[in-house]
């Protein structure tokens, strides 16, 4: 009766991840960047993302990610913030807080910076020293967030969740509260990108998951109207796959250093995909008629079991880019869900993986210069 | 913890939240970290009100006077919605 993809126009995006640059004094060995990436040199100037994020406030977008890398090394910052309160848009830091100073969030914030997201890697200096590959970073998000809170900037912490910290959720919850926090991300690691490439030594454990969901729960309950928590919980050994980014090209937009615009930041892991570029196309046409942001949208694209499935309209059949990186097919049932015919193979990956010993960590890094 | 709001508390959107007409779709919007709530017309009516000065009691006189309507049908669907946006970290109390 109709041929049209249901997630289709007149559906707009909400939000814009901006990544500003690949840039980055930490190393985090999860980083949910490309393995591949390159430094200033391919950025967009200050004058493009300008006319992005014009563009971005005329298509509907409300809320503006500045996010990286670290966006706190891109010197022209300030400029991009007043450009997004003049358009209108929500605008959050998402920071490591290395390149911030008490002074710099101020004029941040004078140039209309709506709300700060500070990443941390651990409640003890020596977690989070290794997950960052940065000496000291805890002493320097603290601060970071005593300066927040001194401007009445809102926070949200941002805590990646894996084997080798979960058993800290507990005084990670309160490290927020201390911090005077209004939002908490506890974030199960997800395995894509960098953090493929560290399985043995994040893969949590099906306890420590169980326990992270009673500790959240009970949490959420003891805080309410204190501190709000967003938690991804670990999809491998869930029932059904998380439902990502609301379906594909259903919500947001990633544009990535170099102008590239993705249905989200793993994408260029799907091959076939064909990113079009903000200096080339406008975005409402990269929305509306790109080939990759069309590849997902609706439901004539599944396969069984996700066709003839109910759940389709919830999850949208999981994540595109953990189904062609685990059943080597972006059209596949996210392996997640427990009615993919690999879902025990992927279940006992993870186990194996979790019992693994391992510590050693593959740090994030550039392949070219910055 | 939440507890229930007293008649002379004056409620106010924290900061860093906001409304804002979104054009595209035509509609408002409240504005948050990670948040967007749409807002129908009474939550425009009693958000118009909510200055960071005027009490609970007074904001709920200033709109039973506005729409002639009974006081106690009102307060319910005042304290209803500033419960939620409480538990959501978006107002206090002060």
């Amino acid at each position: 009766m109709n041929a049209v993809p249901q997630n289709t126009s007149p559906l707009l995006p909400i939000a814009m991840l901006a990544e500003l640059t690949y840039r980055c004094p930490l190393a985090c060995p999860y980083c949910s960047n490309p393995l591949s990436m390159s430094g200033r040199s391919s950025e967009l100037p200050t004058e493009i993302w300008v006319d992005v994020f014009r563009q971005a406030a005329e298509l509907g977008i409300l809320h503006l990610h500045l996010s990286g890398g670290e966006p706190a090394s891109r010197r022209d910052l300030e400029e991009l913030v007043s450009a997004a309160g003049e358009h209108g848009l929500y605008s959050n830091l998402i920071t490591s807080g290395v390149g911030l100073t008490e002074q710099r969030l101020g004029e941040l914030k004078r140039r209309g910076l709506d709300h700060v997201q500070l990443s941390i890697q651990g409640v003890d200096h020596a977690t989070a020293d290794k997950f960052s590959g940065y000496k000291n970073s805890l002493a320097r998000k603290l601060a970071v967030a005593e300066w927040v809170a001194r401007l009445d900037i809102p926070l949200t912490l941002n805590a990646v969740m894996h084997r080798q910290n979960l058993d800290r959720l507990e005084d990670t919850i309160e490290l927020a509260v201390q911090l005077g926090a209004r939002r908490l991300e506890v974030a199960t690691v997800q395995f894509h990108g960098w953090a493929e490439q560290n399985r043995g030594a994040l893969m949590p454990t099906r306890e420590q998951v169980r326990q992270a969901g009673e500790i959240v729960r009970a949490a959420r309950e003891r805080l309410r109207g204190i501190l709000v928590i967003d938690y991804v919980p670990a999809d491998y050994y869930a029932r059904f796959p998380k439902a990502c980014m609301g379906g594909w090209g259903a919500t947001s937009m990633n544009v990535a250093p170099d102008g590239a615009v993705l249905p989200c930041h793993a994408a260029h892991t799907i091959p076939g995909l064909v990113f079009e570029n903000v200096q080339e196309r406008s975005l409402r046409d990269i929305w509306e008629a790109s080939q990759s942001f069309n590849a997902f949208r609706g439901n004539e694209w599944m396969q069984e079991p996700c066709r003839s499935c109910e759940r389709k309209h919830v999850d949208f059949g999981g994540c595109r880019c953990q189904a062609m990186a685990l059943a080597g097919d972006a059209r596949a049932t996210d392996p997640a869900c427990s009615l993919s015919p690999l879902h025990l193979d992927l279940v006992a990956a993870a186990e194996r993986d979790a019992a693994s010993q391992e510590t050693e960590l593959v740090y994030r890094k550039l392949t070219s210069p910055a | 913890m939440t507890t229930a709001i007293t008649p002379s508390a004056r409620p106010r959107l924290l900061s860093g939240v906001r409304t804002h007409f979104d054009k595209a779709r035509d509609r408002w919007v409240l504005l948050a970290p990670e948040r967007a709530l749409e807002l129908d017309a009474i939550a425009m009516h009693i958000l118009a009100e909510v200055d960071g000065q005027t009490s609970l009691e007074n904001v709920i006189s200033a709109l039973a006077a506005k729409f002639a309507a009974p006081r106690e049908q009102i307060e319910q669907d005042v304290r209803a919605f500033f419960l939620s946006l409480e538990d959501r970290r978006l107002m206090e109390f002060v």
